[in-house]
């Protein structure tokens, strides 16, 4: 092949990547940093300067929110980490290599179904004349139904099985590479099954973990609809937040500000991951 | 083998237990679609097909739903458009990190990767702004109305595409990564040309890639709803459809009906990409 035909489907092939992130991420997000910028200080008459974010913090409504998402998702990331290790552990491990497939593609069915319809499911299970209420009234364990909808636990159970599968999809590939030898050599050599666990499966797993943790995260943060259905009006999800500056009070500024903070606090989170696990984004997140 | 009995017995009982926290909202969402009650609660009332097929209120079926039904074919539309889209993109994208080394590779790979920890709220809101200021602009100073650029489908499939394009690029080159490039020297030597030992071997052997990249795109396509809320116009695909009659009429049993629609087609795409992915055995 000529250096000049190389070089023409080079750039041939170079367009398309080019266009999709120069015009849809990366023009946008500075788009969006500009907006937040702006202020307004007339009619259709702006200027440059950091008012936006300085209304943002001075008003302890929005920082709380913020807050509250933050932490809220940091929680939703361990708890599904935590219920969802025994099960990656057990798909990749233990059970027989028939009933993996099965079970694996088991984890995968509530994946291809659409959030909004897992979150009416709960809502159908959970509301005041919900299922489980109905279920405990007649089985005589309460007297009267009770609404288990619109509080904080409720969201984070709906939360955490909106994205575990995030968390143990990567987890089981990560799993499935370990070789059993290593888990022998641990116990003759005298581990307990502790000491295993804790100097080789995790170990092993880690580039797993963190994967999982990053995907898992930032569907959280970034959730909508399970914080607002299972919420309420009140769940003071900092999405939400971003949905009303842009569209209800069509404030695009403030909006654009809420969306640059959220974007760099979420970053930050992933990157402080990253560097404290010692992994890059391209070696976990691309690898699923 | 190292563990007792028992203990295996309470792992096995966990593993259950979350297959069942996995599968009852799914049940209970697919359950009420067929109870003849006006609301998708107990008590059981029997069994009914009024949720799909009954056409007069009120209990209007899915089948003579008529916003329901637009939002459907929205959706149906846009996910055909969008999957087609992001899986050109994908291949080419997939050839470039495959087959090409570049200048700064590295640092456009992660680029490559990044809209995928970008919350879906925030790629909305940041293309609407976007658009936004360059349909003013051409307003402005070209006098020329972008319609196109003010929310609406051609929005959304924009949006949408912005992200699926790195999952398509992820399952393409992960299959172009393992292609033998040898067979490509072979048909080279026995005289084909480029174009037709693409044609003829890397793209034959890509197939199962490109098939599963397009089911998965569409499925994730139908379904997405925060970068979709944000560019929406007046013609809402299906999720928007359904959230909003949630949210201003409550749950009704034709919602239930929805589901189990949603959940039947998904369920059967998703087995098929499955399927097609599987190497055949010889």
């Amino acid at each position: 092949m000529g250096r000049d035909a190389g070089r023409l489907s080079l750039i041939l092939l170079f367009a398309p990547f080019a266009l999709w992130i120069g015009l849809l991420i990366v023009l946008p997000q500075l788009g969006i940093g500009y907006v937040s910028l702006r202020e307004k200080v007339g009619i259709a008459e702006y200027e440059i300067g950091l008012g936006n974010y300085a209304d943002f913090f001075g008003e302890p409504i929005y920082r709380n929110t913020l807050l509250r998402t933050a932490w809220m998702s940091i929680l939703v990331t361990i708890l599904a980490l935590i219920l969802g290790f025994p099960v990656a552990y057990y798909i990749a491990k233990i059970a027989k290599e028939r009933s993996r497939a099965a079970l694996f593609l088991m984890c995968l069915i509530p994946l291809w179904v659409s959030d909004l319809v897992r979150a009416y499911g709960w809502i159908v299970l959970l509301r005041e004349t919900g299922l489980v209420s109905s279920a405990l009234v007649s089985l005589g364990l309460i007297a009267e139904p009770v609404e288990m909808l619109y509080n904080d636990v409720t969201v984070i159970i709906g939360l955490v099985y909106t994205v575990i599968l995030f968390m143990i999809v990567p987890l089981v590939s990560t799993l499935q590479g370990m070789d059993d030898a290593l888990l022998e050599a641990g116990y003759n050599l005298g581990g307990s099954r502790l000491t295993v666990f804790r100097r080789i499966i995790v170990p092993y797993a880690m580039p797993g973990i963190v994967a999982g943790c990053i995907i898992t995260f930032m569907l959280t943060a970034g959730s909508y609809l399970t914080p607002i259905l299972l919420g309420g009006k009140n769940s003071s999800w900092f999405t939400e937040q971003i949905y009303s500056q842009f569209i209800t009070r069509y404030n695009w500024e403030a909006g654009a500000t809420f969306g640059v903070l959220l974007l760099v606090f979420t970053s930050l989170v992933v990157w402080f991951g990253l560097k404290l696990t010692g992994q890059s984004l391209a070696t976990t997140v691309a690898k699923e | 083998m190292q563990s007792p009995r028992h203990l295996l017995w309470i792992y096995r009982a966990y593993v259950l237990i979350f297959f069942l926290y996995l599968v009852a909202p799914l049940l209970a969402a697919g359950a009420f679609a067929f109870n003849d009650s006006l609301f998708p609660s107990l008590p059981w009332q029997g069994f009914t097909w009024d949720w799909f097929v009954s056409p007069s209120e009120p209990k209007l079926g899915l089948l003579h739903d008529d916003r329901l039904l637009r939002g459907m074919k929205n959706s149906l539309y846009i996910g055909l458009i969008v999957a087609s889209l992001s899986v050109l993109m994908g291949t080419c994208n997939a050839f470039l990190f495959e087959r090409r080394s570049f200048r700064f590779k590295p640092l456009l790979y992660v680029l490559m990767v990044v809209p995928l920890v970008i919350p879906g709220v925030i790629l909305g809101i940041s293309i609407l702004v976007f658009a936004s200021m360059v349909a003013n602009f051409a307003d402005r100073s070209l006098g020329l109305f972008l319609t196109w650029l003010r929310p609406g489908i051609p929005l959304v499939v924009l949006g949408q595409v912005s992200f699926l394009t790195t999952i398509t690029s992820l399952v393409i080159a992960a299959r172009l990564q393992k292609f033998d490039i040898s067979l490509e020297e072979a048909a080279l030597n026995l005289g084909a040309s480029r174009v037709r030992v693409l044609a003829t071997v890397t793209m034959p052997y890509l197939f199962p890639a490109l098939f599963s990249a397009f089911v998965v795109a569409f499925l994730v396509s139908f379904e997405n709803f925060n970068t979709t809320l944000m560019l929406v116009g007046s013609d809402a695909p299906l999720t928007i459809t359904m959230y909003d009659r949630m949210v201003k009429v409550g749950s009704t049993p034709v919602l239930n009906a929805v589901s189990v629609v949603l959940m039947l087609g998904s369920g059967l795409l998703a087995l098929i990409s499955v399927l097609a992915q599987r190497p055949r055995k010889a």
